[in-house]
């Protein structure tokens, strides 16, 4: 892609001697939209906080366009923020919230009207200047925030779980239009969030992080379809993830079976884990199956049918249109393509297995506002 | 149920119209009598010859209030700084001082700056010779700023305390320096703890009359220490009595002024 705009060199860095981020080294391209992914307290917060110059990393060095900047102070920097709360200045209303970087500048006030209704505008919010921030609507108060960051054509613009706050219709309208001014705008987005779907649907690349490393860096479909390890696989949406054992190239040998895979370069027969998405599971007759099981839970997602299938007491998550009857036999048909083969990780055994079915895995969409409020101390 | 709820402000109330409804009836009572019971308007004619002692009183209750504010703001600014655990101690340190008497800390702010007083006797030792510190207008302001600096500091800490961090980095976001967050961010945003801190130490300031007997000179006299002599040495209860009311007045205008201010924040806020 084109030019390199941030670079992190082996950042590290600590809150009272714990460590939140390990070595971190990241690229990001001008006019890419990246997204740090990850659960609460994974350090993709404290990322974007060195980012904008309000934590300075314990070692390592940020360069911004090929300059080093880590001892700019965040108003030096060409770099706006969108808050996870949006911190719009209460004693403002929006025209004056908007306004306010530009008049920092101290720019004549021709200009900033013109910018600053020209920014309104993009973010449909002409006719609200006078409104006080207070008396707006959540997606209202983003849209402001939006506003006042772009108003001062950062370079880089960092967003920090801006939809955090939203109900889902909403956060869904507002990632299309994030997405559309980011390319309208030709602006670089470094977006921080713990939703994989948002992270899925809107970047260029993602970049998984667990516990203060960088788990994996990759297009939607790559982080998607070749997980490097557990944690990717389960986090980014539902996996099956089995113990198997790679023969030799392209077979592969799980459940007492082997099976034809497209992956290669492992040493002959090495531990490795097999992920299986379960919409990649084809139910099929008993007596057909290579891998035979009985359903022992059933929900209904709208879409599909959500089945657990205990094999030989490893359970496994199937999706599918078609219903079963609760307690049936039934058999899996799993394509090549389909099996996705990891290298064993200090992950391997802990995700993958949904023995322990219950609503809970459903919930990982809420809110992690503790992530970043638990760093300010 | 709504009467219910009124019902738990019912010792309140009562307190209220026995010690303040009551009393007030009887201040406007007498100062719209004379002594023999008959209405007559003179007791408020009389105003006119302590106008002057009226506007000195606002004057130094005003520069008391300035001089707290000025001290006070860095001072709450610093505590919220500070890590929570610093912070209720550091409060505590400002309380201390209003848990002793406030006839004692005047008094010891006598022993500390009178003729023979410690501060005098210091500076003679070195040689400096001695200074009439008290007596005098600015001994007032003193005083007056000692004992009501906690009542300026607490509101101040009270708004401080609760601006969301996350203003301050969103400031610096968009450009602002350190000098810049504080003129355009933090300083708007306190203007409610400022009002309700210059009231606090205006109010009880405009109306004192221990602080200058004990610290003023007989030139210095406030309109507290005028009011306490017509009932106690004069005992023209009409005059004291009209003075109240007038002082009661012009306090009430000042905090309708200082409350327009706070008043058009809040529009702002809502």
């Amino acid at each position: 892609m084109s030019k390199e705009l941030i670079r992190l060199a082996d950042v590290t860095m600590a809150y009272d001697g714990e460590p939140v981020l390990r070595s971190i080294c990241l690229d990001v391209n001008d006019r890419e939209f990246v997204t740090l992914l990850g659960p609460s307290g994974c350090g993709k917060t404290t990322t974007l906080r060195i980012i904008g110059g309000f934590e300075t990393p314990l070692s390592g060095d940020v360069f911004f366009d090929g300059v080093r900047i880590n001892d700019l102070p965040p108003y030096k920097r060409k770099v706006n923020t969108i808050f996870q709360r949006y911190a719009l200045f209460p004693h403002l209303n929006v025209f004056e919230n908007v306004a306010f970087g530009l008049r920092v500048q101290k720019l004549d006030e021709a200009e900033i009207r013109s910018r600053v209704f020209d920014v309104l505008e993009l973010v449909n919010l002409r006719g609200y200047e006078r409104r006080s921030v207070n008396a707006l609507s959540g997606g209202q108060q983003q849209r402001v925030a939006i506003a006042r960051a772009l108003v001062c054509r950062p370079r880089l613009l960092l967003l920090d779980e801006p939809l955090g706050a939203l109900d889902l219709r909403l956060r869904k309208d507002m990632q299309v239009e994030l997405k559309r001014l980011q390319q309208q705008l030709e602006i670089t987005f470094l977006y921080v969030t713990h939703d994989q779907e948002e992270a899925l649907s809107m970047s260029d690349r993602v970049v998984v992080m667990d516990k203060g490393v960088i788990q994996q860096v990759g297009t939607p479909e790559d982080i998607y379809n070749e997980p490097k390890n557990a944690f990717v696989a389960d986090f980014i949406g539902e996996s099956n993830i089995i113990d198997g054992v790679m023969l030799r190239d392209r077979l592969v040998e799980f459940c007492g079976r082997r099976f034809e895979c497209l992956d290669a370069g492992f040493a002959p027969n090495e531990p490795v884990d097999v992920v299986i998405r379960p919409e990649d599971i084809d139910l099929i007759p008993y007596e057909a199956g290579f891998i035979r099981g009985t359903v022992t839970n059933i929900t209904f997602k709208g879409v599909h049918y959500e089945f657990i299938v205990d094999v030989a007491g490893f359970k496994w998550l199937v999706q599918s249109t078609d219903y079963r009857e609760l307690g049936s036999d039934v058999g899996f048909v799993i394509n090549p393509e389909d099996i996705h083969i990891m290298k064993k990780s200090e992950y391997s055994g802990l995700f993958g297995d949904y023995s322990s079915f219950s609503q809970e895995y459903d919930e990982d969409t809420e809110p992690a506002a503790e992530d970043s409020d638990e760093k300010q101390s | 149920m709504k009467s219910r709820v009124k019902l738990l402000a019912a010792p309140y109330l009562a307190w209220l119209l026995i010690f303040t409804i009551v009393p007030l009836c009887v201040v406007v009572y007498f100062a719209f009598t004379d002594a023999d019971g008959h209405v007559t308007l003179a007791n408020l004619g009389a105003m006119r010859d302590y106008l002057p002692t009226f506007a000195d009183s606002l004057l130094l209750a005003a520069i008391s209030a300035a001089i707290c504010l000025l001290i006070g703001y860095p001072t709450a600014y610093a505590i919220t700084r500070a890590p929570a655990s610093r912070q209720r101690f550091l409060i505590l340190l400002i309380m201390l001082p209003m848990c002793m008497s406030f006839l004692l800390r005047t008094l010891a702010l006598v022993a500390l700056l009178e003729d023979q007083g410690i501060l005098n006797n210091i500076l003679s030792a070195v040689g400096l010779g001695r200074v009439t510190l008290i007596r005098r207008p600015a001994a007032v302001v003193a005083g007056m700023v000692y004992n009501y600096l906690p009542y300026m500091i607490m509101p101040l800490h009270s708004v401080l305390v609760k601006l969301d961090g996350k203003l301050i980095e969103a400031a610096q976001d968009l450009g602002c320096s350190r000098l810049r967050v504080l003129l355009r961010v933090i300083l708007p945003l306190s203007v409610p703890g400022i009002i309700s801190g210059v009231t606090m130490v205006f109010v009880p300031a405009v109306s004192t009359f221990y602080i200058s007997k004990k610290l003023g000179g007989t030139s210095t006299a406030m309109i507290g220490d005028i009011i306490e002599s017509q009932f106690k040495t004069s005992y023209n209860l009409n005059a004291g009595a009209a003075m109240s009311l007038v002082l009661m007045i012009i306090v009430f205008i000042c905090m309708g002024i200082m409350n327009r201010f706070t008043g058009d924040s809040e529009v702002d806020l809502l």
